[in-house]
């Protein structure tokens, strides 16, 4: 254990300022005031994978890492959909996990938004028009903002969400 | 009078509002360890303020039990509070209770926790409450021996005549006997209060959850009281830990140089405990669920050692 | 006709509370007739201890014989066999001499007897019946043997000379007397190992005559056990208390043990008495150990404390036994997997129960945790006595006892979450209902009083200590504190409820008061439970008691010893679907294994042996007459 608490101390703190433009498109159904206010200083995330290839799941993870680390912002990752205030969703929707993702968006209590995360999320990506997928997020829970990329960097979807919740990095 | 009145405040604000900055703190040090800039200390005030902000969302399938509990939990921890020697030896209530009375205070919420677990219907807070009332329940004997320990040394169980007789004889705190038994309450703590390596307050798979399982229906200012109610249990076992096995610098009587000098010696203690606390937290990996009471039973162990150690060391 | 007879036994019961409290405040009273019954006749002595079971027998028999009431329209046998239980319950503490004695305590046995056997269902109530008759005849005999004992001895079957005589006996003497009176008491206070007809009578026999058996005879064993171990033998060894306390401590947490993994509601309420009786018998245990040693005051402390948890158990038990009635009652069936939701159809029900299961579990500010509390300063100045032996009876009382403490946490969150909590498991439970008035009055009433039992400690533990200090000898009463704080031992420990129930209230309006100012929109929706969005949430997902108690057994496997019994069946044209699995977990019991069976087997094989001599043949029966009258003739 002692060797271990060693090496963490002299490996230090590494993580890394935001340097990455936020690539976020905003669908604008919200006053982003109100989101700004309430949200600025401490959101919760849930992460719902709606039949993603998991490659943007990889990405998100690496958030929690010490390089990219998002709890320095507020932000921060929730199990149960009560405890979230913003639902970043991942995949086409695939036509089994529509459902599941519409009661995961009424299981949020209000104020809530939702970011669709990759091109699958946005329009279907690579799987549009498939007959096992419904066809982006958007057709199943309102969406409020899209980060785009198959898949988006951490840095990326980093910067994206400082920009949604109107947080300068 | 009006001095018990205005310390009795202090200790209220105290624990009600620096109990988040405890939690805070512990979080920080954690994330420091592993590489990690972290969250800022203050960040809890920051989530419960977003939370109490927020509507409910409250399941059909529960009852009154369900509606409750937040407030039970809160209440428990403030009555609680104005119990435990934090400033001064000798609270305005502190007549009114023992440690076993403390425990039994914390059990009040565990037992209503667990019932609005298993009030939502869900396989997530049955399983929640079940392990939560059993771990409680394997943490009780280590307790109690711990506290017949301190009873041997300090001739009492009163909270501030514990504090007072071992702050008059502050090398009896060193003894090993009384070592054995600060480390067995610092486990129970560990398990009482659901963290590694007993819970991982902050784990996502509910097949490993504890406490949390229990709260995943929670939502809004409900969920705000629940987390301050846990953060306010971690201050306070911290602090009897603090102030129970080592109470040098706890004042005995009501004056400002005193209290002021009792509040920065407790600031102390907390920071040196919390610390502790966040390196084991980041260097120990949780222990599988079914060798936690493996660990409770060494806690009892070193707790039985600390009374006969007494025995051995007259 | 059922009404009147219940409500003559309610009346019954308040006078003669009335005449135990009056003898707890000193009213000495004594009847005596010598015509009506051979060997001394009838002897009837109100003393303090007397008073106090008195006022137990008659204060628990109110709301019983209320619940009777509310269910006499349905309800009419065992009517006078209810009122002769009451009454021969009322005798016992009041007996003075050996057959009076007796004469109650078999009274008792046989109403009850007669009430097991016509509750529920016909088969269980009859074995249930029969291992009750049996276990408790052995008692008698051990009773019965020892008494007679002491009357050959000391020359009287009266109380008052075995009490003047005890000191002149040879210590051997009184160390059988002692054994023999004390294992017939255990039976009927259901200490471990003797306890085994606890589980199987208390559910067989209808809700209110459980409540009586579960809160109130079983406190006639433990009255016994007090004055056999501080009355009647007077002052005895050390290894009295220690076997008490020892005893006590095993039943306690055996008895939760087995009560935690049962699904049988009534019985996870029988063995709870059986834990409950050994919480009692550690404080008596406490007090006889002290009392040994020579220190007064920590013995009438012990007695205190045990005294007062038989008075509080008999509050709470009456008052689970009650709502676990009018469950059954309400959907028919015993098992808690087949319950669950009833918290919406039995409102009233399910805030009686839910303040027993508090009361039980010891928590602040109710009952069950000042005599808990009690026990704990009792135990905790063992130091005071300085011989290590004794020293470590009192740390295995020690953890034993707090084991117990969060044990019963534990198996009252499940006894009451699982029945009330959630959504229905089966059709049975969706269709309940609250009880008539006459029983949810009895429910309240018994509410009501674990609340007055523990937020007036300070009113009831010294009128108890007094009961105490006449019991151990010492003149005056224990010091225990002041109008708002029980203080034990001057400064050893202090507790004050009323201020710790102020201080819970005043934080949770507090609370609330914050809430309202700071608490936002407040907006509240009503939606599923969350279930990761799956699409199919149905009732067999909840837990189940079984779940529940899952981590215990898997913890306490080597008590339990449980067997995984699976059972597949598949499709008759494939082996490769499967149809059904069944799958039974059961715990074993340690005792029917390792005792019971043995015992009844040696017991069988002997009845083989014997059963050579009964050949049939009218000679050799012949032959056997003769010989034993010359045996008789050449002894006598």
């Amino acid at each position: 254990m002692l060797r271990q608490l060693r090496a963490a101390l002299r490996a230090g703190i590494v993580t890394e300022p935001v340097t990455a433009a936020s690539e976020l498109e905003s669908v604008g159904h919200r006053l982003r005031e109100e989101i700004h206010r309430r949200f600025g200083r401490s959101l919760h995330i849930r992460q719902v994978d709606a039949g993603s290839c998991n490659g943007c799941e990889l990405e998100i993870s690496g958030l929690t890492g010490p390089h990219y680390d998002l709890e320095r912002f507020g932000l921060h990752f929730v199990a149960s959909p009560r405890h979230a205030d913003c639902l970043l969703v991942t995949g086409p929707v695939t036509i089994n996990m529509a459902e599941p993702l519409r009661r995961t968006w009424e299981a949020t209590p209000d104020p809530k938004f939702v970011i669709a995360v990759g091109d699958c999320g946005r329009d279907g990506g690579m799987f549009r028009g498939s007959y096992a997928v419904v066809g982006g997020v958007s057709s199943v829970v309102p969406v409020d903002a899209v980060i785009a990329g198959c898949p988006p960097s951490p840095a990326t979807l980093l910067a994206g969400l400082l920009a949604a919740i109107g947080r300068r990095p | 009078m009006i001095a018990d009145i205005l310390i009795a405040v202090v200790q209220l604000a105290l624990v009600g509002l620096g109990a988040p900055l405890l939690t805070g703190i512990v979080r920080t040090l954690k994330a420091r360890l592993v590489g990690r800039r972290g969250p800022n200390p203050w960040q809890p005030y920051a989530d419960l303020r977003k939370l109490l902000g927020k509507d409910r969302v409250v399941s059909a399938t529960t009852s009154w039990i369900f509606a409750v509990t937040p407030v039970v939990l809160a209440a428990t921890m403030l009555a609680s509070a104005l119990i435990v020697p934090l400033v001064i030896s000798r609270p305005v209530l502190g007549f009114a209770g023992n440690v076993i009375v403390l425990m039994y205070l914390f059990l009040i919420g565990t037992f209503f926790l667990a019932l609005a677990g298993l009030d939502a219907g869900s396989a997530f807070g049955g399983m929640g409450g079940s392990r939560e009332v059993a771990v409680a329940a394997l943490a009780e004997p280590t307790i109690i021996v711990a506290v017949f320990a301190l009873a041997m040394r300090a001739g009492t169980i009163n909270l501030g005549g514990v504090v007072e007789r071992l702050g008059a004889d502050p090398q009896m705190a060193l003894t090993p006997g009384h070592l054995l038994a600060f480390a067995a309450f610092f486990i129970v703590m560990i398990a009482e209060t659901g963290r590694l390596p007993v819970d991982n307050p902050a784990t996502h798979l509910e097949l490993t959850m504890i406490h949390e399982a229990m709260v995943l229906e929670y939502s809004g200012p409900d969920l705000a009281l629940v987390e301050w109610a846990a953060s306010m249990k971690l201050f306070l076992f911290m602090a009897l830990l603090a102030n129970l096995f080592f109470p040098w610098g706890v004042p005995t009587e009501p004056s400002r140089a005193a209290l002021a000098r009792g509040g920065i010696v407790l600031a102390g203690k907390l920071l040196a405990l919390a610390t502790i606390l966040a390196v084991i937290e980041t260097q120990i990996a949780k222990l599988r669920l079914f060798r936690v009471p493996e660990l409770l039973a060494g806690s009892f162990a070193l707790a039985l050692l600390s009374v006969t150690s007494r025995f051995l060391l007259r | 006709m059922t009404a009147v007879v219940y409500a003559l036994a309610g009346i019954v019961g308040l006078i003669v509370g009335a005449v135990g409290v009056s003898g707890m405040l000193g009213v000495g009273l004594a009847w005596r007739c010598p015509a009506l019954l051979p060997l001394g006749g009838v002897s009837l002595v109100l003393d303090p201890l007397a008073g106090f079971f008195l006022a137990l027998v008659g204060f628990a028999s109110v709301p019983a014989s209320l619940d009777g009431l509310g269910r006499a329209r349905r309800e009419r046998r065992g009517r006078l066999a209810y009122l002769l239980f009451v009454a021969a319950m009322a005798l016992v503490p009041l007996a003075a001499n050996a057959l009076t004695f007796l004469l109650a305590w078999e009274l008792m046995s046989l109403a009850s007897y007669v009430l097991v056997v016509q509750g529920g269902q016909a088969r269980e109530s009859i074995r249930a019946a029969w291992v009750y008759a049996v276990m408790t005849h052995a008692g008698l005999a051990c009773l019965l043997a020892g008494m007679l004992l002491l009357g050959a001895w000391t020359g009287s079957f009266d109380v008052g000379a075995w009490r003047a005589a005890a000191s002149a006996l040879a210590p051997s003497a009184r160390d059988l007397a002692w054994a023999l009176l004390a294992l017939g008491f255990a039976v009927k206070a259901g200490v471990i190992p003797l306890h085994v007809w606890l589980p199987l009578a208390h559910p067989a026999a209808p809700s209110h005559v459980s409540a009586l058996m579960s809160g109130v005879m079983i406190k006639l064993g433990v009255y016994g056990l007090v004055r056999v171990s501080l009355d009647w033998l007077g002052e005895g060894p050390a290894w009295w208390g220690a076997a008490i306390l020892l005893a006590g401590a095993v039943s306690a947490v055996v008895g939760v043990l087995s009560a935690i993994v049962d699904r049988d509601l009534k019985r996870v309420l029988a063995f709870s008495s059986i834990e409950n009786a050994g919480i009692i018998l550690i404080g008596l245990g406490a007090g006889v150990l002290y009392q040994a040693a020579g220190l007064p005051a920590l013995a009438v402390l012990g007695v205190t404390a045990a005294l007062y948890h038989a008075l509080n158990h008999a509050a709470f038990k009456t008052l689970l036994f009650l709502g676990a009635g009018a469950v059954v009652h309400a959907t028919g069936t015993r098992d808690m997997d087949a319950l669950g939701g009833l918290i919406k159809r039995m409102p009233w029900t399910a805030a009686c129960f839910l303040t027993g299961a508090a009361g039980i579990a010891a928590l602040p500010p109710l009952n069950g945790f000042v005599s808990e509390w009690l026990t704990f300063q009792a135990l905790l100045q063992n130091l005071l006595i300085e011989q290590p032996a004794v020293n470590l009876v009192f740390a295995l009382g020690i953890a034993a006892l707090a084991l117990t403490g969060g044990l019963t946490v534990a198996c009252f969150v499940r006894a009451f979450g699982i029945t009330f909590l959630a959504v229905p498991r089966r059709e049975a439970a969706a269709r309940a209902h609250d009880p008539e008035t006459p029983s949810r009055l009895a429910m309240a009433m018994l509410a009501l009083s674990c609340l007055a039992l523990g937020v007036g400690a300070t009113a009831v533990a010294p009128a108890i200590a007094r009961v105490g200090s006449h019991l151990v000898g010492t003149p005056t009463a224990l010091p225990l504190g002041d109008a708002f704080t029980l203080k034990v031992s001057g400064e050893f420990a202090s507790l004050s409820m009323p201020v710790v129930a102020a201080a819970l209230i005043l934080a949770a309006l507090g609370v609330l008061a914050g809430l309202a100012a700071i608490g936002g929109r407040g907006r509240v929706r009503r939606y599923e439970t969350w279930s990761c969005g799956r699409m199919l949430q149905t009732p067999r997902m909840e837990y189940t008691a079984t779940a529940f108690a899952n981590p215990f057994k898997r913890v306490f496997d080597f008590f339990y010893r449980p067997v995984e019994q699976i059972d597949i069946t598949t499709h008759p044209a494939s082996r490769l679907f499967v149809q059904r699995i069944e799958y039974a977990n059961p715990t074993r019991s340690l005792f029917d294994d390792w005792l019971y069976r043995p015992l009844l087997d040696a017991v069988h094989r002997g009845a083989r042996v014997v059963r050579r001599l009964q050949s049939g043949s009218a000679n050799l029966y012949l032959a056997y007459i003769l010989l034993a009258l010359l045996a008789l003739l050449v002894f006598a």
